[in-house]
């Protein structure tokens, strides 16, 4: 039992960044602080997105050839480094063949998956737009209001609507009689 | 006509169609961005959305060029599919996409008038720039066939009508914690989205529809595909205002400018229950354990109480705009309802309905958008009298109205029918009961509406007759038309469902 949850410990610490960052984007009455919850729930997908992405001893994505090392130690010829570029050329052909798992031939490297590492730089940038506007709006928000205290602008929003409700009765009473 | 259109297009763009239809309005909104006024930009913005949707009759002709529907894959960038991001347009797609693109088009048009009344002069370019950029979202994710595709999408037309509905402050302040609130509930939504993709990425290695529908039937016990499952339904319901979570539509729908207000309510909403269907119906498929407990236990329901109590709440409004944005959270009950009966039959009227209740809530919103603009006000007591100032305008209100009751000869009639159909197929007696009692509800507060608008003398006698300016007209009158159209001879419109469903359902694949 206690082994199962260490070995996850990586998918516990994200599901509790995540619940938190829910908590305070729910629970938050400052807009601002709601901001910020949103910011770590989004934060704590991220990390569960690279976090499916890792293998063990994995590193960054880039193939190289059995004689990568001896020709770089002996600091040779011309001709291993075209090599290289012609396999360059064939990985590139191949890539998503080594995307998903295929080792293609004669090359090494144990890399983590660099799909999720992709998408997730899309995110980071969705999720700076969406504290960018957000963030924006907080702004608007204080110079109609004054305030950024979510319970104070709802308060203020609730004494507008029963006024208005209470001209409207008193309007349509005049159109009555 | 769609036939002719599409023979108008040379072949060299006809095959980049599906890319062109959504690029386009994208390259367009930087220009808009940047143009000194704001009259070329609505120009602009015309000229983009109409390209947009003679690419969109072009696919469509495409698409039923083939008896039964054919299926369009195009591999963005040359990238072959599964690699590369794929959009691939059938029959369930070509409908949203017609859809989407007519609505912008006329939303385009009839813009100026009501954007100069309620959007500061320096702001209009930028208006339009972002009222593109929601165009391209909301086509992006009617097209792609790919997982995070659709995510990306789904964000860039979110964000750009978050600043859209923040725009509304001019007007009324209100707008902006109705944005703020609306950013939060829709950005959580589309996290919760991300993360269900993320599961399915974990247990099947891709993120292409297609290949995910394959590969989903081997592994369908897996844990992490039913969170998945959970997450994506859940995040896609939030955007489709799916009953409980439908809190941030009302208030982004009654403070937003009146144009932005008539364009989210026929596409936004009907675009994330497109993505849904797709997910429940082509990703995951009726094989898929999971899937019939939900469709009964909480898509069913939940469209039912929806139905339900939004009526209710919309009944008890003193504002028409809110009146008609609880009676859209309504409407999408009976979408979902559709939806949940599972078979051919009943997605089919949910498609139907969908396509329906847009033209019904286009019409109203511009006929009140139109109101907006003439006499400043859209609670009750503004409406009273509206008939014999503003006929022309109230007349095509009207017809918007009969439509959303479903009276017969209408476009909210025939959907109905078809949904009442499927229902009583299904056994299921009891929901027709439902959508009848919902319908009188939509009686009564439609009827308090136009009641004061037809039969009360105005509250202010002061108010000379006015007409909303042709430019509204025209395009409302388009809509109020379509209704009646699709009222008397549905054909068109049930037959495109009809092949939606029937993709959905025969084709497996997407």
């Amino acid at each position: 039992m206690l082994e199962f949850v260490l070995e996850r410990g990586n998918y516990w610490a994200i599901i509790g960044l995540m619940m938190i960052g829910l908590y305070i984007a729910f629970a938050a009455t400052n807009l601002i602080k709601r901001l910020v919850g949103l910011g770590l729930f989004q934060t704590s997908i991220i990390l569960f997105y690279i976090s499916l992405a890792r293998i063990d001893g994995g590193t960054a994505p880039i193939l190289y050839g059995k004689d990568y090392g001896k020709s770089k130690g002996h600091g040779d010829d011309h001709g291993a480094a075209t090599d290289h570029a012609g396999d360059a050329v064939d990985h590139s052909a191949n890539g998503y063949e080594a995307a998903t798992g295929y080792a293609a031939e004669g090359l090494e490297n144990i890399y983590s998956n660099p799909l999720p590492h992709v998408l997730m730089l899309t995110a980071i940038v969705v999720g700076v737009a969406t504290l960018a506007v957000g963030l924006a709006i907080i702004v608007r928000i204080r110079e109609a209001y004054g305030t950024v205290e979510a319970d104070e602008i709802r308060s203020m929003d609730l004494e507008v609507a029963i006024s208005e409700a209470a001209s409207e009765a008193e309007e349509s009473k005049a159109g009555a009689v | 006509m769609i036939e002719f259109i599409s023979s108008l297009v040379p072949e060299d763009i006809a095959a980049h169609a599906p890319a062109l239809l959504v690029v386009m309005p994208m390259l367009f909104a930087p220009i808009a961005a940047l143009l000194p006024n704001g009259r070329l930009a609505w120009l602009l913005s015309i000229v983009a959305t109409a390209a947009s949707l003679i690419m969109a009759i072009t696919l469509v002709a495409q698409v039923r060029s083939v008896e039964g529907g054919a299926v369009i894959s195009y591999a963005m960038g040359g990238w072959a599919p599964d690699a590369g991001i794929e959009f691939r347009i059938d029959a369930l797609n070509s409908m949203v996409l017609l859809l989407v693109t007519v609505i912008g088009f006329l939303a385009a048009i009839f813009s100026w008038p009501s954007v100069k009344a309620e959007i500061r002069d320096a702001k209009r370019a930028m208006f339009y720039a972002a009222y593109l950029v929601c165009f391209t979202g909301l086509t992006g994710v009617a097209s792609t066939g790919d997982a995070f595709n659709l995510f990306v999408f789904l964000e860039i037309s979110s964000i750009a009508t978050y600043v859209l509905v923040a725009l509304g402050a001019t007007r009324d302040r209100r707008a902006l914690p109705a944005a703020g609130n609306y950013l939060l509930m829709g950005t959580i939504g589309a996290s919760f989205f991300v993360v269900g993709v993320g599961f399915l990425y974990a247990a099947t290695g891709t993120l292409n529809m297609a290949e995910l529908a394959v590969r989903l039937q081997d592994v369908q016990d897996n844990k992490a595909v039913l969170a998945g499952y959970a997450f994506i339904v859940v995040g896609l319901g939030i955007k489709a205002a799916m009953f409980p979570l439908h809190q941030w539509l009302p208030n982004a729908y009654a403070y937003s400018p009146s144009f932005v207000t008539m364009f989210l309510a026929a596409t936004a909403t009907k675009v994330a229950i497109y993505a849904l269907v797709r997910f429940l119906f082509t990703v995951f498929g009726l094989e898929f354990a999971f899937e019939g407990s939900t469709l009964i236990w909480i898509l069913m329901p939940m469209g039912i109480a929806a139905m339900i109590a939004c009526s209710f709440q919309a009944v008890f409004q003193t504002d028409v705009r809110r009146t008609l944005a609880y009676s859209s959270v309504a409407q999408v009950g009976y979408m979902l309802l559709g939806v949940s009966i599972g078979t051919a039959a009943g997605v089919s009227a949910g498609m139907f309905h969908l396509v329906n209740h847009a033209l019904i809530k286009g019409c109203l919103f511009m006929a009140l958008a139109g109101v907006v603009l003439t006499y400043q006000g859209t609670s009750l007591n503004d409406f009273k009298g509206l008939g014999r100032s503003a006929p022309w305008t109230m007349t095509a209100f009207a017809i918007g109205a009969v439509s959303l009751i479903g009276v017969p000869l209408t476009a909210g009639f025939q959907s109905k029918y078809a949904l009442v159909s499927a229902l009583f197929e299904n056994g299921w007696w009891w929901a027709v009961a439902v959508v009848m009692f919902s319908s009188l509800l939509a009686v009564v507060y439609m009827g308090r509406i136009l009641e004061a608008v037809f039969f009360r003398a105005p509250s202010n006698p002061n108010k000379r007759r006015q007409e909303a300016p042709l430019i509204i007209l025209i395009p409302l009158w388009v809509l109020a038309l379509a209704n009646i159209w699709v009222g008397v001879q549905g054909g068109f419109v049930a037959g495109l469902a009809d092949d939606a469903a029937a993709a959905l359902f025969i084709g497996g694949a997407p």
